[in-house]
């Protein structure tokens, strides 16, 4: 898991089934390590926000007991992030 | 997830019989605002996608995770067709 921005959103009319209803963001990664990518999201979040994500198959578990075909699932909205002091 | 840009098709006779019936297309990856990255990738079609359109594609484990790819060795599958993608808070 790891943190992110959501830039935006992507429209798709013709998709899988099992994406029907589901909203896709873009979202790009906090650590700028890996390029801006699109995730579904489950937890209702909006454009500007951070997020947690899950990559990977672990991703579509979020939606259960649906199928849905996602590699990359937003699974939380940050409220803050403290990092100690060392 | 990544977007994709399909350019070109696979045909290929002798194969997995899983993957008989599934179109396999070659997709450029593309960064969400469109540009092309410099790679490219072999994804499975289950949306009837066409040539030149933009595509949305689903990678790793998560690919067989569609009813047309289940169970069939396949990485890399083609989930929506896009019709725009909005960057406003990049």
């Amino acid at each position: 898991m790891n943190v992110g921005r959501v830039l935006g959103n992507l429209v798709a009319t013709i998709k899988d089934p099992n994406l029907t209803g589901q909203r896709i963001l873009a979202v790009e990664p906090l650590d700028g390590r890996e390029p801006a990518f699109f995730a579904l999201d489950s937890v209702g979040a909006g454009a500007g926000e951070t997020v947690l994500y899950t990559t990977g198959r672990e991703a579509s578990y979020a939606f259960l007991p649906d199928f849905v075909p996602c590699n990359a699932a937003i699974v939380g909205i940050v409220d803050e992030i403290r990092e100690e002091k060392k | 997830m990544k977007l994709g840009k399909v350019v070109g098709t696979v045909v290929a006779t002798k194969k997995d019989p899983r993957l008989e019936g599934l179109k396999l297309l070659v997709v450029a990856t593309l960064h969400p605002d469109g540009k092309k990255d410099g790679f490219y990738e072999v994804a499975a079609d289950t949306v009837q996608a066409g040539f030149r359109e933009t595509v949305l594609l689903c990678t790793g484990s998560s690919a067989r995770m569609t009813q047309r790819t289940m169970d069939a060795p396949v990485d890399a599958t083609i989930v929506a067709i896009v019709d725009s993608v909005n960057l406003d808070y990049k």
